[in-house]
């Protein structure tokens, strides 16, 4: 799950890392106020949408005057901002974050992820904040600092000292770096996030350590026990066929292409995702119904699918095991008494009780075609495109 | 004998006595498996399918002699459950459930680095279908029917990609010695590397097939392991050719988050160390079929 800049600010304020003033606003009047509160002479103006890049897309205005600010949030709110990580539909502005401007002598990344090979937590940094990490590691490799921390007893001093003096800063500031250093492991470690990117993250004129932009990613697993991070989701800044497949226990992705898939399991559902792609087409959807494919989940399956316009071939693809192929087709014909399906309908059954399952589709008249391996099915589905 | 586990194998199911557990427990028994009790906190000395329920992992371990457990406790209580089986001196043990956090994971690998190798347990899971050597013993939710008894290792991350692939070669009369789920997991107990080896020693297994995915080192550490250390040939899928980048695709670990995690970018790597490549999931067994007749 991800949270909104002004939110990760917070919650890495309240590990003890210093962030620049700021306050949220909900309309330009209400911005204004802010500015005003904030004080000073220069304001930036920042949408909040779960994306990066946000600077380059006009999300981000630097202001003169609290009138300034104002107008800046008049022209951001309730506009979709389009960035290189949006894609083409862009993301809803509903809030706005107004933050003093800060003074900046040098920016720096900082970054936290799991580490999947040595399953611990790894600190990425760099000497090249304010540029994506992707770009760091393409342009300036030689700048990027690792270390790896020993989950079970956490980060040590001499760890965050040695990512400092790493990074170039100056003595008199090496305590304040461990601090805000280890201020973003233990908001990592302590709220089971999955990611901590602070860039950049800058030493002001005045000597300050601030994070002037930040982001986090937490882990669904873990929503369960981490009520105050799980009341910051917003839906407003997710696809809206995925809240409501979320919504219904359904795993979902939405995809750029025509073929909508119904399938069991998410590495089946990925396999028949390939096949498709080989067979000529392209998916509309990633759509995992789980392991055990129950009906119930079927007919949601069906409705989640049907409220996208783009389909233009549904493709279902069951590898029933435990729950077997007569239950799983009693599934699909409740599914399509319920749910008016108009577009061409392939269905592929494989696994316990397979005779029995084709046999009740067939006896139910419902209009689809049969498939009986992967590739069958995919080039069933490709074909009926051009029909 | 198999990998893991064989007829012999005592089990036990921890949360024996919830509706998943008393499910598969029947499954399992109903399969062969050598299933000799249960663990549910608060209902030892109870009896639960004509099997003694045990309150601790450590009096049923005591009581019955078990060396497997599989798990079917809700994920805010697998990690302990799991750590209390290591403990317990529990050899081989299965975490079903889907939804563990990862933090809990990183913690039970953690707690299991006190154990000397020869006593450390082998976790398999989470998120899995579990462990099944066909015609032997099940530890696991599959179907066990569609496993033909023979001589092809399966490890496979998805579940249902794995009975796609056992289906696929029992239509070919190929059959398996062992097949087993590791889970969708990003970090899982046990990793391809860690099962392709037990195959390698296994000397009623012939060839390998793994079935991976987008995301994370796994399979690639698993065929720089086949190349230095294998003999057996070792023919592998990656499914998520389609996948987007920086997408989960329904596994929790299944996401492109660094080079190397793509399934393009796997089979190339994969293919450099000498692995045959499945080119897509309708050939998983006639890729094998045609690796078996080479060999």
């Amino acid at each position: 799950m991800d949270i909104h800049e002004y939110q990760a600010k917070k919650i890495l304020s309240d590990f003890g890392v210093t962030i620049p003033r700021g306050g949220i606003a909900y309309s330009p009047e209400n911005a204004e106020n802010k500015a005003r509160e904030i004080g000073g002479n220069k304001w930036v103006v920042k949408a909040q949408v779960h994306s990066g890049a946000r600077g380059k897309a006009g999300g981000i205005i630097v202001c003169d005057t609290p009138l300034a600010v104002a107008q800046a949030t008049d022209k951001l709110l309730g506009k979709k901002l389009v960035t290189n990580q949006t894609g083409p539909e862009g993301k809803i502005v509903n809030r706005i974050y107004i933050e003093e401007a800060t003074e900046i002598k040098k920016e720096l990344y900082l970054g936290l992820v799991f580490d999947r090979s040595s399953e611990s937590i790894m600190v990425v940094a760099s000497t090249e904040g304010g540029m994506s990490v992707e770009e760091i590691a393409k342009q300036k490799p030689e700048t990027i600092i690792r270390s790896k921390i020993e989950v079970a007893v956490g980060m040590q001093q001499f760890q965050a000292r040695e990512i400092a003096f790493g990074l170039g800063i100056e003595p008199q500031l090496i305590r304040r770096a461990a601090e805000t250093i280890i201020g973003c492991y233990q908001a990592f470690s302590e709220l089971d996030a999955t990611m901590v990117e602070v860039n950049p993250l800058v030493i002001s004129n005045q000597d300050q350590i601030l994070a002037l932009d930040c982001k986090m990613s937490f882990d669904n697993n873990a929503l369960f026990r981490r009520n105050q991070v799980s009341e910051l989701r917003d839906k407003t800044q997710e696809n809206s066929n995925e809240v409501y497949a979320s919504d219904r226990g359904l795993n979902y992705v939405s995809l750029e292409g025509n073929i909508g898939n119904i399938i069991n399991g998410a590495g089946l559902a990925m396999a028949s995702m390939d096949m498709i792609k080989l067979a000529g087409g392209e998916p509309a959807n990633f759509l995992d119904v789980g392991g055990g494919a129950t009906p119930e989940k079927i007919v949601k399956a069906f409705k989640l699918i049907s409220m996208d316009e783009k389909v233009k071939v549904i493709l279902v693809n069951i590898f029933a095991g435990i729950n077997r192929c007569d239950w799983v087709a009693e599934g699909i014909v409740q599914a399509l008494q319920k749910i008016e399906v108009k577009v061409p309908l392939v269905i592929r059954l494989a696994g316990t009780n397979v005779e029995k399952g084709n046999q009740i589709l067939k006896d139910s008249k419902i209009n689809y075609i049969e498939a009986n391996t992967l590739e069958d099915a995919a080039n069933k589905a490709v074909n009926a495109l051009g029909n | 004998m198999a990998v893991i586990i064989d007829k012999n194998t005592k089990i036990i199911i921890q949360g024996f006595t919830g509706k998943m557990g008393s499910f598969h427990a029947e499954e399992m028994i109903k399969y062969g498996s050598n299933v000799v009790g249960g663990v549910t906190p608060g209902k030892g000395g109870s009896k639960h399918l004509n099997l003694p329920v045990f309150n601790t992992v450590k009096e049923a371990v005591k009581s019955t002699g078990a060396t497997a457990s599989i798990l079917f406790v809700p994920p805010a209580f697998a990690a302990d459950s799991a750590m209390e089986a290591a403990d317990a001196g529990i050899k081989s043990c299965v975490a079903i459930v889907d939804g563990i956090p990862s933090h809990d994971m990183i913690r039970i690998k953690r707690y299991m680095r006190r154990y000397t190798k020869s006593e450390k347990m082998s976790l398999v899971g989470p998120n899995c279908a579990g462990i099944i050597s066909p015609g032997k013993s099940m530890l696991g939710i599959m179907p066990g029917h569609i496993y033909k008894e023979g001589r092809v290792g399966i490890i496979s991350r998805s579940g249902t990609l794995g009975y796609e692939a056992a289906q696929q070669l029992k239509n070919l009369n190929i059959g398996v010695s062992t097949s087993v789920g590791i889970g969708g997991d990003p970090i899982n107990g046990s990793s391809f590397k860690d099962i392709i080896g037990k195959f390698e020693e296994d000397d009623e297994t012939d060839a390998i097939l793994m079935i991976g995915e987008i995301g994370g080192p796994q399979e690639v550490a698993a065929g720089k392991f086949a190349k230095e250390n294998m003999k057996k040939p070792v023919i592998a899928y990656i499914a998520g050719l389609t996948a987007p980048k920086g997408r989960v695709m329904g596994h929790a670990g299944a996401i492109v988050s660094a080079y190397g995690e793509s399934a393009v970018e796997k089979v190339e790597i994969l293919r450099e160390y000498g692995i045959t490549i499945s080119k897509n999931p309708s050939v998983m067994g006639d890729t094998v079929k045609r690796v078996l007749s080479k060999s």
